[in-house]
């Protein structure tokens, strides 16, 4: 047996144990990370929710629990969609091009029917959950407030300017199964 | 192995086998500390008795508590009302973080104003940083466990602080979370690196800063190398042992400490709910947020920086920013005098600027917005960046008087 030592032999030897144990310990952490997902009774709690609105009045708000999210539906009266059309340029993004809805609430009201509104509570600011202000004063046409950072939005869920949330409230995917019935959590057939 | 055998008898014995009389010599009683320690000293030690009181009535209170969404909030309750002491093992807990941060801060000032962080002490300033760091996720992870509205709604708007960074934000807080929102299986997973991995680390950390200050020696109020000027058995002329000068030293101010500690303790757990919000005392409500959300009151400069900028992201960044800056303080400082006695003016207006800004930073982060606070939350704001603006322009040719050759 030859006393010297091949030193490229042993360098090689040693970048590969380095390489295989590199690429071992990343994939042994991947079950670890993994293990932070939702859990499949979590993902199975979020499953889509019914909600009936045949005794909503105008004006009134309803919260229904959807991925354990408060979803707001509204059912907007003729004075409140009338402020809608003139905010124009106090609002951060009228057209909702920003913001997380689905196509078909992608419209003025953000609604599939002008005068239901059907939205997620939760500021996007930094998720706390905005208040209901249906009064319609000199000061502020109405709408939602969150009191932690001072957003304020519209009847439809859009974003004044100058406050910290920086898109509109999203809207969940949802539809009518009938006229009273709502199922948020899914689009339905358009 | 018998010539390594210089004592005798039991810790001979032992000795032999574990370096124990060297390591007591080496960290205490031939550890050479400046014999001008004042008043700023004592924050080091005291830090090391509150995560001590902190770890133990930590492990006292996992033996009642129960990290469950249904069961949490009641289990705090039944804590205070039917564990025997159990009201006292909870408010050594929460006065202890409170006091964790106040002595934390103190401690940090003290490098500040005496260039502690300044080379050769960058690590020691490093590794105090990676404390500091772990203190505060300690702080929130912990708030969360009461499971109250706060503990409950705070945690909702820190986590949503990821959901910032571009691209992968939604994915990131979903998977911090474990769910669509704040729920047990965040609770169970915060109860875990609360009690078990942030401690871990922690104490790593706590033993790495001790030896990275106990290798390069202690700074002092005067900011002189006390190494270089030695006796003829190499002792430096002004050090002394650190035991038994320091630790008796260290005794007086563990003392005051638990004195006033235990008047919080005792008198005012609450502290008027700066040190346990009195939303907190209303079980988690995931439909209903607090009128006013506001952090406990250890976070709340960094919060007001948050708030003061109008854009989420910005905002953001600019909080983490806000701590992140702290590390590269030894660079930051171009200047060669360490100690705030030998520096020049300017540095002095800098540090008050610092201070002024920091609480009142602090004292807005804790009360709710409005234009005229958000206005002065900026400018604390700049304040706090402007510091260390202002270090690194005029620490490269500062105006310094002349640095003693020993201590004073």
């Amino acid at each position: 047996m030859s006393s010297e030592v091949d030193n490229s032999r042993r360098r090689f030897l040693t970048a590969g144990t380095v390489v295989v144990g590199a690429v071992g310990t990343v994939a042994v952490a991947i079950p670890f990370v993994k293990s932070w997902s939702p859990s499949a009774r979590a993902r199975s709690a979020g499953a889509p929710v019914e909600a009936n609105i045949g005794k909503l009045l105008p004006g009134q708000l309803i919260i229904v629990k959807w991925r354990g999210k408060p979803v707001w539906i509204v059912r907007r009266d003729e004075k409140a969609l009338a402020t809608l059309s003139d905010l124009g340029d106090s609002l951060r993004d009228e057209a909702s091009d920003e913001s997380i809805q689905p196509d078909y609430a992608k419209n003025e009201y953000r609604s599939r029917k002008p005068e239901i509104l059907v939205m997620e509570g939760i500021c996007t600011h930094l998720g706390c959950s905005p208040t209901y202000r249906p009064e319609i004063t000199a000061d502020f046409k109405g709408g939602f407030f969150c009191p932690c950072h001072g957003s304020k939005f519209d009847f439809a869920g859009r974003v004044y300017a100058g406050v910290p949330a920086p898109t509109n409230l999203p809207v969940p995917p949802h539809y009518y199964i009938n006229d009273d019935v709502i199922l948020i959590g899914e689009d339905g057939v358009a | 192995m018998s010539e390594k055998q210089t004592g005798t008898g039991f810790l001979g014995w032992i000795d032999a086998r574990f370096p124990l009389t060297k390591m007591f010599e080496e960290h205490l009683s031939k550890y050479y500390a400046p014999k001008n320690f004042n008043f700023w000293y004592f924050f080091g030690s005291l830090a090391l008795l509150v995560l001590v009181i902190q770890i133990v009535t930590g492990i006292f209170l996992t033996m009642h508590y129960k990290p469950d969404g249904d069961l949490a909030f009641a289990s705090v309750e039944y804590i205070m009302r039917d564990v025997d002491w159990g009201w006292l093992l909870r408010y050594l807990h929460s006065t202890g973080a409170s006091a964790f941060f106040i002595v934390v801060y103190l401690h940090m000032f003290r490098a500040l104003i005496y260039g502690s962080y300044q080379k050769p002490r960058e690590l020691i300033w490093i590794f105090g940083m990676f404390i500091f760091l772990c203190l505060m996720a300690e702080g929130f992870m912990g708030y969360l466990l009461p499971w109250g509205q706060m503990s409950y709604w705070g945690a909702q708007v820190i986590i949503s602080l990821f959901g910032a960074i571009p691209w992968v934000g939604d994915e990131l807080t979903l998977w911090i979370r474990g769910d669509f929102v704040i729920s047990d299986a965040t609770l169970n997973r915060f109860f875990a690196l609360h009690v078990v991995a942030v401690p871990l680390v922690l104490l790593m950390l706590v033993v790495m800063h001790i030896i990275a200050l106990h290798e390069v020696g202690s700074n002092n109020p005067d900011g002189v190398e006390i190494k270089k000027n030695k006796d003829e058995n190499g002792i430096p002329l002004d050090g002394i042992p650190f035991h038994p000068y320091y630790t008796v030293k260290d005794i007086v101010g563990v003392v005051v400490f638990l004195i006033l500690f235990s008047v919080v303790v005792f008198f005012a757990p609450e502290m008027g709910g700066y040190f346990l919000e009195y939303a907190n005392f209303v079980p988690a409500n995931q439909f209903k947020t607090p009128e006013h959300i506001a952090p406990v009151w250890y976070f709340t400069p960094y919060y007001a920086i948050l708030r003061a900028i109008p854009d989420k992201l910005m905002g953001v960044i600019a909080m983490f920013a806000s701590i992140g800056i702290l590390f590269f303080l030894p660079w930051i400082d171009r200047g060669k005098v360490k100690s705030v006695r030998y520096r020049s003016g300017a540095f002095k207006l800098l540090l008050v600027i610092l201070v002024v800004s920091f609480i009142g930073l602090g004292y807005l982060g804790a009360l709710p917005a409005t234009e005229g606070r958000t206005m002065f939350a900026r400018l604390f704001t700049i304040g706090y960046f402007g510091f260390f603006v202002g270090l690194w322009w005029i620490s490269k040719n500062e105006a310094t008087k002349p640095v003693p050759e020993r201590v004073r």
